[in-house]
């Protein structure tokens, strides 16, 4: 978004996110969410009666349940009626709402939420419903699939081989390793090919988790919060639905949504990158013109914990701890959606100056 | 901790879709063996075809044909085929830019192997013996060696894009399979249900008994664990009398469905009303469950014979 110094200040003020888990059987998505919506309330001090503005982010096609996301509002209090708006997409996005209502003026908090339980259902068939369905969808190609023709892309265009992918599944779980939260941590094998040429290795771990953060607005921010993640622009951007017509191995969405938040009017120290297979890390690194020198993924990423719908959310989120807990000053947050990076959002969050 | 009841679940729907006249044109030519594509202003052909040009979102419709050869743009091993999917074989998943087009089409191609795969190899189609009007008409791509009367290097023709017997809609079923586990506070209350009692839980906060319970108390936003058992006994809160017989259900209208508040509860939940002339239920009416035998819960609640509950008991749980 340009002319966001004009803007009204905004930030990321408190992040809580579950421990991530192949199944969460003994949960209801509520109960899933409840300890992650008393944490961010816990850290800032708020009661569910001071958030101006609820904004959610799941879908019933992983539940499996029509209006699932209704049940989960028992969580937040919703009664006496509150002012809630809910996305059936990744929380990245209700996370762009409540920002948007807050440059409004018409709210100065709100609490962003989003979950998914993949457990239930088997993610790979169920992201197929997400497809065009006159000429994709009836063929029932799964995410992974889809995702290896993007890779078979990139190592035919000489961007990638298999070897440098293996290498940032590595480097991603070896990095979880000091995220309690990650579902894959450590040395893990590279496994099998599920669809070549991606292996277990390349492909994110399914599983449930839920994320939740506090937005605040100027002073409102600087009161709750000792360091808040101020959000000096955000924007998202789609690219065409036909996967043959777009150019796999880029992402040109990512990267107009990057220029419009202001990504590159000064170089960034750290990068969370929503890429849940190996590959697409390739794709944004090259979109979004990071260096070596750009710290990307510190938390493991969406190859140490993919939460579908809650994962874009956390990478706001893990930027935002990081400028909390000052081990940044500027950070890049990307969440995506759909198949092949179809969808990019694009964040820029700053430290006040130390 | 007992353990989560978990089922399973399955939900199968046929979306019965409608064609815009380029859809309608691409799906019937694949029926007639004829594949169509859509010249943008720039001059590219699409293939397959949309309606509005995926740069500048105009509307196009100068359908061409194009080639039923073409060239691998990408491809994938899937050497575990799954439900649904184009061949129940290992096969590649190949992006084709057929002949004649300046885009790829998502589909299978049946190849020996991995090591028979390769980007820029030709295939052609292979297709359905039986053919509808659907993307799977195309069964699959196969290698294709050129033996001088292939299309590489072909140009779009023009095509009016008319059949006889259009196209106009798919049915596109989809079934997705799930195991269930409704979480620990309505696995306890289902529990409950099949001793035929009904179990809610206490608010930490407020001490509003919610049934069913959910795990959360929704006025406080936190957890409630605290089991209280309501009922058997309740009072009709509201009603509505139904008039119009459901699909499968067997049971005679007009009948009344009323919510009622168990004593103990301080929300009301809600169930039908037996035993009573529909146009004689009324707020206030006092009733308890009916289990049928071997049921899971509450067949219908009928009238106790007590007295009518006073409104101001109940006035707070309409």
């Amino acid at each position: 978004m340009q002319g966001a110094a004009a803007m009204r200040e905004i930030a990321v003020i408190a992040f809580a996110q579950t421990d991530h888990r192949r199944t969460t059987d003994e949960l209801s998505e509520v109960e899933m969410l409840m300890p992650v919506l008393h944490g961010v309330l816990e850290q800032t001090g708020l009661k569910t009666a001071d958030i101006d503005f609820t904004c959610s982010g799941s879908s019933d096609y992983l539940a499996g349940r029509a209006f699932s996301f209704t049940l989960a509002l028992d969580g937040v209090g919703a009664w006496p009626p509150i002012s809630e708006s809910h996305v059936e997409m990744d929380g990245a996005w209700a996370l762009y709402e409540a920002w948007t209502k807050l440059l409004t003026g018409d709210a100065d908090t709100a609490l962003v939420y989003s979950y998914g339980k993949s457990s239930p259902g088997s993610v790979r068939d169920v992201l197929t419903r997400q497809l065009d369905p006159y000429y994709v969808a009836p063929l029932w190609p799964d995410s992974v699939a889809l995702a290896a023709l993007q890779a078979q892309a990139l190592i035919d265009a000489g961007d990638t081989d298999e070897p440098a992918l293996a290498a940032v599944a590595a480097r991603s779980r070896t990095d979880a390793s000091a995220n309690s939260h990650a579902q894959v941590r450590g040395s893990v094998p590279q496994g099998d090919y599920v669809v070549r040429p991606l292996r277990t290795g390349d492909c994110p771990p399914v599983g449930d988790g839920a994320a939740a953060v506090i937005l605040a607005a100027g002073d409102r921010a600087r009161e709750l919060c000792e360091r808040p993640a101020w959000i000096r622009g955000i924007d998202h951007r789609i690219e065409a639905h036909g996967l043959g017509v777009r150019e796999l191995t880029d992402s040109p969405s990512t990267r107009l949504a990057a220029e419009k938040a202001g990504a590159f009017e000064r170089p960034v120290d750290t990068a969370e990158l929503h890429a849940p297979f190996t590959a697409q890390e390739v794709v944004l690194r090259k979109a979004l013109r990071l260096g070596d020198d750009v710290r990307v993924n510190p938390s493991g990423g969406a190859l140490a914990a993919n939460p579908v719908m809650a994962a874009g959310l956390i990478r706001i989120g893990e930027a935002a701890a990081r400028i909390h807990r000052g081990e940044s000053d500027r950070a890049l947050a990307h969440a995506t959606s759909g198949p092949c990076l179809q969808q990019n959002l694009v964040a820029v969050l700053e430290g006040d100056p130390r | 901790m007992p353990e989560v009841l978990k089922a399973p679940l399955v939900l199968e729907f046929p979306f019965t879709r409608s064609l815009g006249p380029v859809q309608s044109a691409f799906l019937t030519g694949l029926r007639e063996r004829v594949v169509l594509g859509v010249k943008t202003g720039d001059g590219r052909t699409l293939v397959p075809p949309v309606e509005y040009d995926p740069v500048t979102a105009e509307e196009i419709r100068d359908l061409v044909e194009v080639g039923t050869t073409g060239t691998v743009t990408t491809w994938a091993w899937n050497h575990e085929p799954r439900r649904g999917q184009p061949l129940d074989t290992p096969f590649a998943w190949v992006l084709v830019r057929l002949d004649g087009a300046d885009t790829a089409l998502l589909h299978a191609l049946d190849a020996p192997g991995p090591d028979a795969v390769r980007t820029g190899m030709r295939v052609r189609v292979r297709w359905a013996e039986e053919r509808t009007g659907a993307i799977t008409d195309i069964a699959c791509f196969e290698p294709y060696e050129g033996d001088g009367d292939g299309d590489e290097g072909r140009q779009p023709a023009a095509h009016s894009g008319e059949f006889e017997d259009m196209v106009t809609g798919i049915v596109a079923p989809a079934r997705l399979d799930y195991v269930y586990s409704p979480g620990r506070a309505q696995t306890d209350y289902i529990r409950g249900l099949s001793d035929q009692r009904t179990v809610g839980e206490r608010c930490p906060s407020c001490r509003k008994v919610y049934v069913p319970p959910r795990g959360a108390c929704p006025t406080c936003g936190v957890a409630t664990s605290e089991h209280v058992e309501v009922g058997p006994r309740g009072t009709v809160t509201t009603f509505c009398i139904v008039n119009i017989k459901a699909r499968n259900l067997d049971i005679e209208v007009p009948y009344v469905y009323a919510h009622i508040a168990l004593d103990g509860a301080d929300l009301a939940l809600h169930g039908r009303i037996g035993g009573i002339p529909y146009d004689q239920v009324r707020m206030g009416l006092r009733v308890e469950a009916v289990w049928s035998e071997g049921g899971r819960y509450p067949d219908h609640y009928r009238p106790t014979g007590e007295p009518d509950a006073d409104y101001d008991v109940y006035k707070e749980l309409l």
